[in-house]
């Protein structure tokens, strides 16, 4: 009942906020709506985890099957595993904070928000399907809206950017349809061809089938997890997306691909996973390290913060090729990690530039004196990015790089230690723009009067700092909870 | 001994509460409220020595606390735990010691500051974070803690946030460390890899069965176990500031002088060597040759600082280059030391991280006290200054003879004990590291003697002594310095926990009384009054002089390969790369589909009839089709 | 009667009247004309549909169904034309086609 919940929630808040009477009602309905969906997402973690201590030990919990398309054998399948629950987590928290985030939208706030909202629906679809029907279905809807605002509310070259976004995207979803259908056809449950995940998981698809669909489910989800070449919507889209966008978008959208990744094609085909994943392992740690390398030459803080994204999420897709528990353990942590993170960079961002009204790094400065609040935020958000121990950056990429090592094989231990090597990358990006974004004499005369921050701007800071910090001091409840999860999916 | 849990607690919590309501409460409230958490901190660290030391006869390793932080997988987890064993709670006694005095001190020279409560914050969190490394009861909690202990020593030195040159100390000191840590990261995994475990307990047991399959295979001529060592002491070398990544310890003097005194003299840098000690069974027993990597480096870089030292004119870089020397000796030490019986190299080691820490910090606290009087770093604009500063004078003088080796001050009994086990494995080290000792005296006097004698110096302010809340800790330091030296450190602190019989090696004693006399006795006769000879000496050693004033160009190196390298021969293709290929490859489908539309779209002419020819043609075409497969 | 009549014959002249329709439609510029012509060709159709279904199924009346159905989109067809035509003839003083391409692209 809850998982329909968390669907149903988001879309009658939608709905809602559509005939709202005016801005403020939008945002009070918009930021009740979510609020209680927060609410709703730690009320299913608690229970949860009281299932699995009263060692319920079902792969998914809280299962319900409705019939929706009987003669394709397409079922409304919902479920969740301790990765979904974590995803959850991440989703309505960054929702959450995203809408207070863009609480100075002014116009068409009505759209604004309900598309907003309409796309975490969308998301949370997604991670509670266990119907690859189903969950393609979310996926589009999730993606969909993402035009509209980029294209309505983004600034720059907007309707370029939200072109290429959607179109490369919909390049992916047509590749992940292919691989889905294939998947498909080639399953047999009792006589007939199923969707369901759990049901072909048991399946034993013959080697030459998993060689020509692991691939394309694998670059389908991978395009939106920013694989490498696939990975330039990425900048232009961020670069032009409004805020909350921006964060929903890096925060959660993005690990749509890595979730994917982890729970359609390796789980659905291991054996050419195992057998094709150097090509793939290759292609992420290029991702990796040219993404880290690629953002030291940028001056534009939405392009730093896309490249670092593309670094960051590449390091997810390795994680999930290294084919071993602690390795996905650390892929699962690095998605949440790097999706509070990231929202919370873009969310700052954006306070900055309604005040600075640019982006361009060295056009700014000192920044520390002026708006000390955003700017320690920023500072925090920067060195659990570089991975500081005690936030949440540390513990996903210590345990990525921990499992990756664990590898037998002599190739994937070296190039673990090449994705290693973006850490010193990453210290010298994110010192550079912390050094010159906020250190340093105040470039602009102007900067002097800066409004502070305001309680919205400081909600979303702080609830998203909040998080950051409680996973990286203590980590052991939600590394055991996703852990317990990835035996059933990597046996 | 749960206690002890209270002592890395207390700091923590104070960086938590004036962390979180900096700019709500007031200054005083929130250096006492630190200062408070450390006192209480130092008191039972001494309590924990007392009944560690003296009320048991075995110095075992003891475990009070230990929960698991993250698993891994089975067998490979990170534990949060406290280990007590000798060099612990050693460094838990430097640590919180030193830390109480800079604190005090603090009070008085960072008085008025604006970020005053920010400033406490951040060394509160530094004193847990070095507190937690000390105690790590495996390699990841301490590797957890070194970033820990890098970033608050970034944000120290970045105190002055609005001063560029702080900036950019602050970025270079975590950048080059960054560098260090990721071998050491390296070194952690491939260690782990083969053994199976963090754990201290099981990775310094010189009977692991992982390191004979580790030693077994070799990479490039040395085993795979040397190497994981070689790259741990990366690490160690990166925050020790041994060559070649050195650089940034000098620019941290940037920070404030407290801070230096704390972080960069007496307890941060010294982790490296601690990290070795920590590690020192393996390297022992396992990996001579990474030893000797050890024992290489620390002897070329006490010489190249010291060299460097006698030229610079920024009393806290010649105190900075002094501390890269002395931290050279160290890890010397260590280098040529051996297990059990013959292991003097590391009690000496030890024993001259406990000095250095008291003296160091001392001559920092020192120099603090000197620039706070006249607000400049330069010597060459101080001069007679014991007639403005007599305790400053005493007290700094005391730290001098202690860093010279002159007894009966803590130096000398320290250095005596190393420069004798290096006597015993390798006659060349010996002979650098008594001759670097000559070079100490040498320019830390020459230090002494620029700025408290020489010529009358007309000052813009009249310098003044420093208040009492500033003197007191210096006193105390002072003292520590006089009498740290009588410890019988042998009986307490050894390799393998056994008490350690040492004599004092007469020879060697006199040897190097004598070498450290004759370098007081130069800097006495070329810098007591104002003379030009050292000019001329200077000028006579023109090219040298040159190359040692700018630090043997190994910033200039750096510069060279992080701006144009990687900047613009790495990032900038990338960044242009990443626009003009992979992303006009994508533009180009766009565009070209674009493109073709545009060719075909003249078919659509809007004219109804020639719609209708087409269809009409097409259905004759399929007609005649039809017709003709039907026959 | 119609026994008499082959059914060829009445095909001839059921080609005849569809072919002068097609004619008709595609080279007239006259709307009205070629909507005659559209006509003819639906005519064509329903006398095909009726001789069929005489010939064929003689005791089955699905053509004549047919054809009553063709008749009367027929005529619903050149309501909606003719509206068309008139509307467009309000709005460019001209029913040729020629000059209706607003529709290209």
């Amino acid at each position: 009942m809850i998982l329909i919940a968390l669907i149903v929630i988001p879309a009658l808040t939608a709905l809602a906020v559509m005939f709202a009477r005016d801005a403020r009602q939008t945002k009070s309905l918009s930021a009740v709506g979510m609020s209680i969906q927060l609410i709703l997402s730690f009320y299913l973690l608690y229970i949860f985890l009281k299932e699995r201590a009263f060692g319920n030990t079902e792969p998914v919990l809280f299962g319900k099957r409705f019939e929706w398309y009987p003669g394709l054998n397409i079922n409304f399948d919902i479920g969740v595993d301790g990765i979904s629950v974590a995803m959850i987590l991440l989703t309505s928290i960054v929702i959450f904070t995203g809408i207070f985030a863009s609480w100075e939208v002014k116009e068409q706030f009505r759209e604004f928000f309900a598309s907003l909202i309409i796309l975490a629906t969308g998301v949370f679809g997604f991670f509670i399907s266990l119907d690859l029907f189903v969950m393609f279905l979310f996926f589009e809807l999730a993606v969909i809206p993402m035009y509209l605002l980029i294209g309505i509310w983004g600034s720059g070259k907007k309707e370029y950017s939200a072109m290429k976004l959607t179109l490369m995207l919909m390049a992916g979803s047509a590749l992940l349809v292919v691989g889905i259908l294939g998947i498909y056809f080639h399953s047999d449950v009792n006589g007939t061809h199923s969707f369901n995940i759990l049901e072909l998981a048991n399946q034993n698809f013959s080697i030459e089938m998993q060689r020509i669909f692991f691939p394309i489910t694998f670059i389908g989800f991978g395009v939106i997890g920013a694989l490498f070449p696939f990975h330039t919507w990425s900048p232009d889209g961020h670069s032009s997306a409004p805020t909350a966008v921006s964060m929903l978008h890096a925060g959660v959208l993005m690990k749509l691909g890595g979730y994917g990744c982890l729970k359609v094609a390796i789980a659905l085909m291991p054996e050419a996973a195992h057998e094709l994943s150097w090509i793939f392992l290759i292609l992420t740690s290029i991702s990796v390290i040219y993404g880290a390398l690629g953002v030291i030459a940028q001056s534009d803080l939405k392009y730093i913060n896309a490249y670092s994204s593309v670094s960051h999420c590449g390091l997810v897709l390795f994680a999930v090729l290294m084919l071993n528990e602690t390795a996905a353990n650390g892929a699962v942590l690095q998605m949440i990690s790097h999706g509070l993170m990231t929202a919370l960079f873009f969310a700052l961002i954006g306070m900055l530039y309604s005040r600075t009204h640019t982006r361009i790094v060295h056009e700014m400065g000192g920044l520390m004196k002026v708006l000390p609040f955003l700017s320690v935020c920023y500072v925090i958000a920067g060195l659990a990015s570089l991975g500081l121990p005690g936030l949440s950056g540390f513990v996903a990429e210590m345990t990525i790089f921990v499992g990756a090592f664990q590898h037998p094989d002599m190739f994937h231990r070296v190039i673990t230690i090449v994705a290693i090597s973006s850490i010193v990358v990453t210290a010298v990006y994110i010192l550079r723009v912390v050094g010159s974004l906020l250190m340093g004499p105040i470039k602009n005369e102007a900067y002097q009067h800066l409004e502070p921050a305001k309680w919205h701007e400081k909600l979303a800071t702080v609830t998203l700092i909040v998080a950051i910090v409680i996973i990286g001091i203590a980590p052991l409840w939600l590394s055991d909870m996703i852990m317990e999860s990835l035996g059933a999916i990597l046996d | 001994m749960s206690y002890v849990i209270l002592i890395i607690a207390l700091p923590f919590a104070a960086f938590v509460i004036n962390g979180l309501l900096s700019g709500k409460i007031p200054h005083r409230f929130a250096g006492w409220l630190a200062t408070g958490a450390i006192g209480v901190a130092a008191v039972l660290a001494w309590l924990t020595a007392y009944s560690y030391f003296f009320q048991s006869t075995s110095f075992e390793k003891i475990i009070p606390f230990q929960i698991t932080w993250l698993s891994f997988t089975e067998t490979l987890q990170i534990d949060m735990g406290i280990l007590l064993d000798p060099i612990s709670v050693m460094m838990l006694v430097v640590i919180t010691t030193v830390s109480l005095m800079v604190f005090l001190y603090s009070l008085g020279y960072m008085q008025g500051e604006k970020g005053f409560v920010r400033y406490y914050a951040f060394l509160s969190l530094f004193s847990f974070s070095m507190l937690g490394l000390v105690v790590a009861t495996n390699l990841f909690q301490l590797y957890m803690f070194w970033e820990l202990v890098g970033v608050s020593s970034d944000l120290l030195i970045g105190y002055y946030y609005d001063k560029p040159e702080a900036v950019a100390a602050a970025k270079k000191a975590f950048i080059v460390t960054r560098f260090a840590d990721f071998g050491f990261l390296v070194g952690i995994l491939l260690l782990s890899y083969y053994t199976g475990t963090f754990d201290f307990a099981a990775i310094t047991d010189p009977n692991h069965t992982a390191f004979t399959t580790m030693t077994g295979s070799l990479f490039l001529g040395l085993s795979v176990l040397t190497w994981a060592l070689m790259l741990i002491f990366m690490g160690g070398a990166g925050k020790s500031a041994m060559f070649p990544l050195h650089i940034w310890l000098p620019d941290a003097m940037e920070g404030p002088t407290p801070v230096s005194a704390l972080i960069h003299a007496a307890t941060m840098v010294v982790a490296g060597v601690f990290l070795v000690a920590r590690m020192f069974p393996v390297f022992s027993f396992h990996a001579p040759e990474a030893l000797d990597a050890v024992a290489f480096i620390g002897v070329f870089t006490l010489l190249f600082a010291a060299i460097i030292a006698c030229t610079q004119t920024d009393i806290k870089r010649i105190l900075a280059f002094s501390t890269m020397s002395q931290i050279g000796y160290m890890m010397l030490a260590l280098g040529v030391s051996d297990y059990g019986d013959q292991g003097l190299g590391f009690t000496a080691s030890m024993f001259h991280l406990f000095t250095h820490a008291f003296f160091k910090a001392l001559l920092f606290l020192g120099a603090g006290s000197i620039i706070h009087a006249i607000h400049s770093n330069d010597i060459r604009e101080m001069g007679n200054l014991r007639k403005h500063q007599p305790v400053t004078h005493i007290v700094f003088l005391i730290a001098c003879l202690a860093i010279a080796g002159i007894p009966p001050f803590a130096g000398f009994f320290s250095k005596d004990e190393i420069l004798a086990a290096t006597l015993n494995s390798s006659p060349v080290y010996f002979a650098i590291a008594t001759f670097t000792a000559g070079l100490t005296a040498f320019y830390m006097f020459r230090l002494y003697f620029l700025v408290f004698w020489n010529r009358e110096t007309v000052y813009e302010y009249k310098p003044h002594e420093s208040s009492f809340i500033m003197l007191v800790p210096m006193i105390v330091l002072a003292v520590g310095s006089a009498v740290a030296g009588f410890i019988p450190f042998g009986k307490f602190v050894s390799s393998d926990s056994q008490p350690l019989h040492i004599e004092m090696n007469q020879t060697v004693a006199i040897l190097s009384i004598v070498v450290a006399a004759t370098g007081i006795l130069i800097a006495w006769a070329l810098y007591k009054k104002e003379s030009p000879l050292s000019e001329k000496i200077a000028s006579t050693l023109n090219g040298l002089y040159r190359v040692a004033l700018k630090k043997f160009y190994i910033d200039e190196l750096y510069v060279f390969i992080t701006k144009k390298i990687i900047f613009n021969l790495i990032s900038k293709p990338i960044a242009w790369f990443d626009r003009h290929v992979i992303d006009a490859l994508m533009d180009f489908t766009a565009t070209a589909t674009n493109k073709v539309s545009a060719e075909i779209k003249g078919l659509q002419s809007g004219q109804l009839q020639h719609y209708a020819y087409i269809f009409l043609s097409g259905v004759v075409l399929i007609v005649l089709i039809m017709i003709f497969n039907y026959t | 009667m119609m026994e008499h009549v082959p059914i060829s014959h009445v095909l001839i002249v059921t080609s005849a009247m569809f072919f002068i329709g097609v004619y008709g439609f595609l080279t007239r510029r006259n709307l009205v004309t070629m909507l005659i012509g559209v006509e003819l060709m639906l005519n064509a159709v329903n006398i095909n549909f009726v001789i069929f279904d005489r010939y064929l199924y003689p005791d089955q009346i699905s053509g004549h169904f047919f054809a009553l159905f063709i008749i009367a989109i027929a005529a619903a067809e050149a309501a909606v034309a003719i509206a068309i035509f008139i509307n467009l003839y309000r709005n460019i003083r001209s029913i040729d086609v020629e000059e209706v391409d607003k529709m290209k692209y």
